[in-house]
């Protein structure tokens, strides 16, 4: 991945930025909230909810702990069922083949489904960089293309923008005429798009699950533009993440019942396509089928007992729509493509804790993302735990208005608190101190960090005049 | 109330928790006034400060475990620790295993303390198995699940039935009410700004149901919260539980 692709460790600025934009408090706002109450009463209709997602995260341990075995059995049932087996380990490994593939395949145009893998890879830039046109189809996504933007939400890619900010594009770039019904915008985009099935040799998918005792690849879609990707076009590219080997075929029942209901709310998406090899003769679909098998760090994380934990997700969005935070600061703050509380956790992983050292402090610990991840990563606990691990290995910018460094400020603290008589004095010069700035019992501007944080949005209680310690004794002393 | 400790009261010793005892010493006089209106022996050793919360949550472990190890040695000659926290019982029930893993030594006295250790509402309601502590509250209160009480701890119910034994109170529930203030710990000074967007939300929320008070079972949340209000001078106040509680 490029250097200047990662900017994660802006998220202070850009989450300052993003509650200034009123525009993108309302998209947000409603938008991630309108998927999670959806995914409320999707839950609430089935019994055993808690099982499932018990099953799922047991299904997801036997693959991480046998991963070699699983990818193994899928890249044989692939090629059995006349397909290609491709492995990448990086990114540009994984974008010069899919490059090649489309040069052999004679493209200068791709047709893509949603995928967050080559997003991951930035395989736009590398096909564009080769002369090769890459075509979005999913609403979504084909509207972030249009505006050069980045996708602000593993599931709705285009969920920063309203109607009207889609209308805009599609009057600009399509020529349509301006509408702000959602039905019409489709149509639009529908008109553009078909053309493109036909015409174009090269279909780009990823995948949701790869079933190894099958060699199966399954996505899942609501818009058809997934099952036209991979049937229309002659060759069909599956891009597909080590991490999204699941055992057997009866499994995917398990995910699937979790998948849509999390993520949208739906019992299941419109479109579930099971791709197990190119056509066979009398069938229609592609004459080619490739899978490319793409590690790019995550075997390294693999290696992390702590962090594998991360590779169990099933990207469903349900942890960024939950998130108070993501619902603030939408997923361009997040700094690349993977964004929300799980965001927070890949894109260490992928991009290296320094340039992401900063996003796993963007948590409240709230802890909702746990609650509704439907493979129960214990998403808080890891967040804590990449937080110990960027103090470690990328120390912590001085905080503005902090004579100290932030380690030295904990460690001067941490003195403090394991000595009472220091503590106890501690606190009795800052009450001595706030007498200059308390008023009435209140701080409204305090002068040193991190009290001066604090009372920039919201005012400070004063110290007590007495601790509870010095008043022990009066209170030791009465009744009892 | 509890038969584990026949011929003499069960003896409590508090931890206070450093917000409550610099900022908030009413929530301690509090606690200690509602405990030994139930019959509770109250202890409170001074030898007490952090729970070193902040440490950890910032990623600072060595420190957090330095601060924690003088708290493993505080109450051995206690039947009970009580505090009302639900964000410090985390830290010591849930995350000191997580830290000190691999001390077996520290571990041992981790154990130790676990098994004794109680949020408040948890302490009343599950150990003292009392839920009229005979206070009376004539005002409308709204209840706010601070998320660590909630989601670490479980602690859902307890708060409620408390709450609901009090005389002439009407509870409110939030709308969202499972949705975080936005405190988080040193969160609130790394993301100032979100943690403030978020708190607005929720103070909105309570100011919305009308009620005269705002009720939770952390100082930390209660701290946001009551500096929100403040700043945007709502018609409406801050408690914690224990000092509601307390009121006769």
């Amino acid at each position: 991945m490029s250097e200047d692709l990662v900017t994660s460790n802006a998220i202070h600025e850009r989450s300052v930025e993003a509650l200034a934009d009123a525009h993108l408090q309302d998209a947000y706002g409603s938008s991630a909230l309108r998927l999670y109450t959806h995914r409320l009463s999707a839950v609430s209709e089935v019994p055993g909810w808690q099982r499932l997602r018990d099953r799922a995260q047991a299904l997801k341990r036997e693959v991480m702990d046998h991963l070699d075995f699983y990818l193994a059995q899928f890249a044989d049932n692939v090629e059995k069922n006349g397909g290609k087996v491709h492995w990448a380990a990086t990114a540009e490994e994984a974008c010069a083949i899919v490059r090649e593939i489309a040069e052999q395949a004679g493209a200068r145009e791709v047709v893509k489904a949603k995928t967050m893998l080559s997003e991951e890879i930035e395989l736009n830039h590398a096909l564009e960089a080769a002369g090769i046109r890459p075509f979005e189809t999913d609403l979504g996504e084909f509207i972030v293309q249009l505006a050069g933007d980045r996708p602000a939400h593993i599931v709705a890619p285009a969920i920063h923008k309203t109607r009207h900010d889609v209308s805009d594009l599609f009057v600009k770039h399509l020529h349509s005429e301006p509408t702000d019904v959602p039905e019409q915008l489709t149509a639009i985009a529908r008109r553009a798009l078909r053309e493109k099935f036909a015409a174009t040799p090269l279909g780009l998918s990823g995948a949701n699950f790869a079933v190894a005792e099958t060699g199966t690849v399954v996505t899942v879609e609501n818009e058809g533009n997934i099952r036209m990707c991979t049937t229309a076009p002659r060759v069909h590219v599956a891009l597909v993440g080590i991490e999204k080997l699941i055992p057997r075929f009866a499994d995917l029942v398990v995910f699937l019942r979790l998948l849509g209901r999390s993520g949208t709310g739906q019992k299941l998406t419109v479109y579930t396509s099971l791709l197990t090899g190119p056509r066979r003769p009398s069938e229609d679909g592609p004459e080619e089928m490739h899978v490319v098998l793409v590690d790019n760090g995550r075997i390294a994380t693999l290696a992390d007992e702590k962090m594998r934990e991360v590779l169990h997700c099933i990207r469903c969005g349900a942890c960024l729509n939950t998130c108070p935070v993501y619902r603030k600061i939408g997923g361009h703050a997040y700094g690349w493509v993977y964004s929300g509380p799980i965001g927070a956790l890949v894109t260490p992983q992928l991009a290296g804790i320094a340039k992401a050292r900063e996003l796993p402090f963007a948590s409240s610990l709230c802890g909702a993302c746990r609650d509704v991840c439907p493979v129960k990563i214990n998403i808080p606990d890891l967040l804590l735990h990449l937080r110990s691990e960027a103090q470690e290995k990328v120390p912590a910018p001085r905080p503005s208005g902090s004579p100290f460094s932030e380690r030295t400020s904990m460690r001067l603290w941490a003195w403090a608190m394991q000595r009472p008589w220091a503590y106890t004095l501690g606190a009795r010069l800052a009450r001595f101190g706030q007498r200059l700035f308390a008023r009435q019992g209140w701080i409204k501007k305090a002068p040193m960090f991190p009290a001066s944080r604090w009372t920039e949005g919201r005012d400070l209680p004063a110290l007590a005049p007495k601790s509870f310690r010095e008043r022990w004794k009066e209170i030791s002393s009465s009744s009892q | 109330m509890s038969t584990a400790h026949p011929g003499r009261k069960p003896r409590v010793a508090l931890f206070i928790t450093c917000l409550g005892d610099q900022f908030f010493p009413q929530v301690g006089e509090s606690v200690v006034r509602v405990l030994r209106r139930l019959g509770v022996e109250v202890t409170f050793n001074p030898a007490q400060t952090c729970c070193g919360q902040p440490a950890f949550n910032t990623g600072y472990r060595d420190e957090a475990r330095a601060v924690a190890s003088g708290v493993l040695d505080l109450f051995d000659d206690a039947d009970y620790v009580v505090a009302p926290s639900g964000s410090c019982t985390s830290m010591m029930r849930v995350f000191y295993p997580e830290l000190f893993a691999g001390d077996a030594k520290q571990l041992a006295k981790v154990e130790a303390l676990r098994g004794r250790l109680f949020e408040f509402s948890e302490f009343l309601v599950n150990v003292l198995k009392v839920e009229d502590v005979g206070a009376r509250f004539p005002h409308r209160v709204a209840y706010h699940d601070s998320c660590h009480l909630l989601r670490e701890l479980g602690i859902e119910t307890e708060p409620r039935k408390l709450l609901c034994a009090v005389r002439d109170v009407e509870l409110v529930e939030l709308q969202d009410n499972q949705l975080c203030c936005g405190f988080g710990g040193t969160f609130a000074v790394k993301f100032p700004e979100v943690s403030v967007a978020m708190g607005v939300d929720k103070t909105r929320a309570a100011a919305a149901t009308g009620a005269e008070y705002l009720v939770a079972n952390d100082s930390g949340c209660l701290m946001h919260l009551a500096g929100l209000i403040h700043r945007q001078g709502l018609p409406l106040k801050t408690l914690h539980l224990a000092e509601l509680l307390a009121r006769e």
